[in-house]
């Protein structure tokens, strides 16, 4: 498994996919320091401030929220573009073929592959959080109330989702794969919208319907556990404030996720390693 | 003779298209046996049964004992596929040393180098995939199949990029590999390659064996040649025994000889005829 997991390892960096995220990262960050600079610039001039809000707080959660967002579309970009073709396209273009007749079980190449996928999108989705948050600090002196959970949240919802794109790899082209991959994450994000309008609207049934996605897709519950993480310790007016803000819709993560996420995880894995067991190449 | 790789009435449908209608072989330690047969006959889909890559719907294949596909077998397999590639990134050596982790071989470098050496590339150890000729690689690939010792080797078309010299080298390869005691399953289209090296040889058409055996007994006696003063005559169909009969007519007849051949017909023919396209 591990001769698997570093020959992947060492191939999803050599992939162009690799620099061009990298590059995309850059130049997001780049622009992120510049919105930040400027957001602070214009909060630090606010000459009635609201009693009770700490409005650096508010500007804060907020602009890294939409921080974790974009770093969330980075890492499943790079998530999906490390693993689509990881079966169905490897086999082929004749790269498996030569692996799977050495003494390996198929499991063990899925494994493998997964342990190194999750690995570099889990560690690249890590720095960045990190990297955005130093940035939000230069320019505010504004710190989450959490940093390691946030991260390794965000980490986990990419290792679901590169999970889900290995699956499918041993069931679709690499193009189908991609856009259903892409599809089910985006579908994700619509129900975190859903749960937010349910909350300003008070309306139970949207809340219900993005609860029950949130569990299906768990990498959108992890997302949300992130977002909420990151104001936890924050009360009072400042509490309400953000509330209102785009990221109202946060869950705080249930005790539950963590073992259902890594659960799924698992489930997909099975489910994945019976359809590859029985797949002619 | 034991056989390694012993296939037992294959089946292979793939919806409606069978495949494979019921294939036994068996191939011996030490033997080099030859699969020839047209374009969709189903050899390639033989080999990859053996090498546990497909399916059978019916029968059962084993190498070494074990059945296809098992780790056993696959420890006892070394496969070269028609349609490969090995990442473009990699060294020759790195990729040979990846595959020797995969087989769990312990030759290291000496064994990376020796087989690097028997199939032309000593100079190549360094050198990248993506770097190499379709016929480097083709020769890595047999390199490739060869780590680990493997008692059983299954080509698809090994020499299908090679030029005259490399495949003299892989003939060559081949005889050494049958001295070892290897068994060797041939998939190619060069009848002359077939012929050439291979102790057997498998037709297959249609999904269906449709004529085994060496390449003697499949080539039959096709006449007699005799060269005489008038140019050369052509005795159609007769067989070998008749050769004494002839030439004393002959000269009985007033003709001087000069040369007299028993002509068999070729592998090719044979081939053709097996087919269904002579």
């Amino acid at each position: 498994m591990i001769t698997i997991a570093v020959f992947a390892l060492r191939e999803s960096l050599r992939r162009r996919v690799f620099s061009v995220v990298g590059l995309l990262t850059l130049a997001f960050l780049g622009l992120y320091g510049l919105g930040t600079w400027q957001l602070f610039d214009s909060v630090g001039q606010f000459e009635e401030p609201i009693e009770g809000v700490e409005a650096r707080t508010v500007a804060g959660a907020t602009i890294l929220g939409l921080a974790m967002f974009a770093t969330l579309f980075l890492g499943t970009i790079l998530a999906v573009f490390l693993t689509l073709g990881a079966v169905r396209g490897d086999a082929e273009r004749g790269l498996l073929q030569p692996v799977l007749v050495r003494p390996v079980h198929r499991r063990t190449v899925l494994v493998g592959r997964f342990a190194a996928a999750a690995s570099v999108c889990g560690a690249y989705v890590v720095v960045v959080f990190l990297a955005a948050t130093a940035l939000t600090w230069a320019f505010s002196d504004w710190w989450p109330d959490n940093t390691l959970g946030p991260a390794l949240q965000l980490a986990g919802a990419v290792a679901v989702l590169s999970a889900l794109s290995l699956a499918g790899s041993v069931l679709l082209s690499a193009n189908a794969n991609g856009i259903a991959v892409f599809m089910l994450f985006g579908a994700g994000l619509v129900a975190g919208l859903l749960g937010q309008i349910g909350e300003a609207l008070g309306s139970r049934t949207l809340d219900r319907v993005a609860d029950i996605v949130s569990w299906v897709l768990p990498f959108e519950a992890l997302y949300q556990a992130a977002l909420a993480a990151i104001t936890a310790d924050t009360v009072g007016f400042t509490r309400l404030a953000i509330n209102l803000g785009p990221f109202g819709g946060a869950e705080s993560a249930s005790p539950l996720l963590w073992p259902w996420a890594l659960a799924f995880i698992a489930l997909v894995g099975a489910v994945a390693s019976a359809a590859f067991a029985r797949r002619d190449l | 003779m034991s056989a390694v790789l012993q296939a037992n009435e294959l089946r292979k449908s793939y919806g409606a298209i069978q495949a494979l209608k019921g294939v036994s072989l068996a191939v011996g330690e030490g033997e080099l046996v030859g699969l020839l047969g047209p374009n969709g006959a189903g050899k390639s889909t033989l080999v990859k049964i053996a090498c546990g890559l497909v399916r059978p719907t019916g029968g059962a294949a084993t190498i070494g004992g074990a059945p296809a596909g098992s780790p056993e077998a696959h420890r006892a397999l070394g496969y070269l596929a028609e349609l490969f590639r090995f990442p473009d990134w990699l060294t020759a050596d790195e990729l040979l040393g990846m595959h020797q982790r995969l087989a769990g071989s312990d030759g290291g470098f000496r064994e990376r180098e020796r087989l690097l050496d028997e199939v032309g590339l000593g100079e190549a150890m360094t050198r990248r995939v993506g770097t190499m000729s379709k016929g480097m690689q083709q020769r890595l690939g047999i390199a490739q199949a060869m780590v680990g010792g493997p008692r059983v080797l299954l080509l698809d078309e090994p020499t299908s990029a090679l030029d005259p010299a490399g495949r003299r080298t892989v003939r060559r390869l081949l005889e050494a590999l049958r001295e070892r005691g290897v068994a060797v399953l041939l998939n190619s289209h060069l009848l002359s390659e077939v012929e050439l090296v291979c102790d057997r040889v498998a037709i297959i058409a249609r999904g269906e064996l449709v004529a085994a055996g060496t390449p003697d007994e499949l080539s039959r006696p096709s006449g007699i040649e005799v060269d005489t003063a008038d140019g050369t005559r052509v005795f159609a169909d007769a067989p070998r025994e008749d050769a004494p009969r002839i030439v004393r007519e002959l000269v009985a007849a007033g003709e001087e000889i000069y040369g007299v051949r028993v002509m068999r017909s070729s592998l090719e023919d044979a081939y053709l005829e097996a087919v269904g396209e002579a």
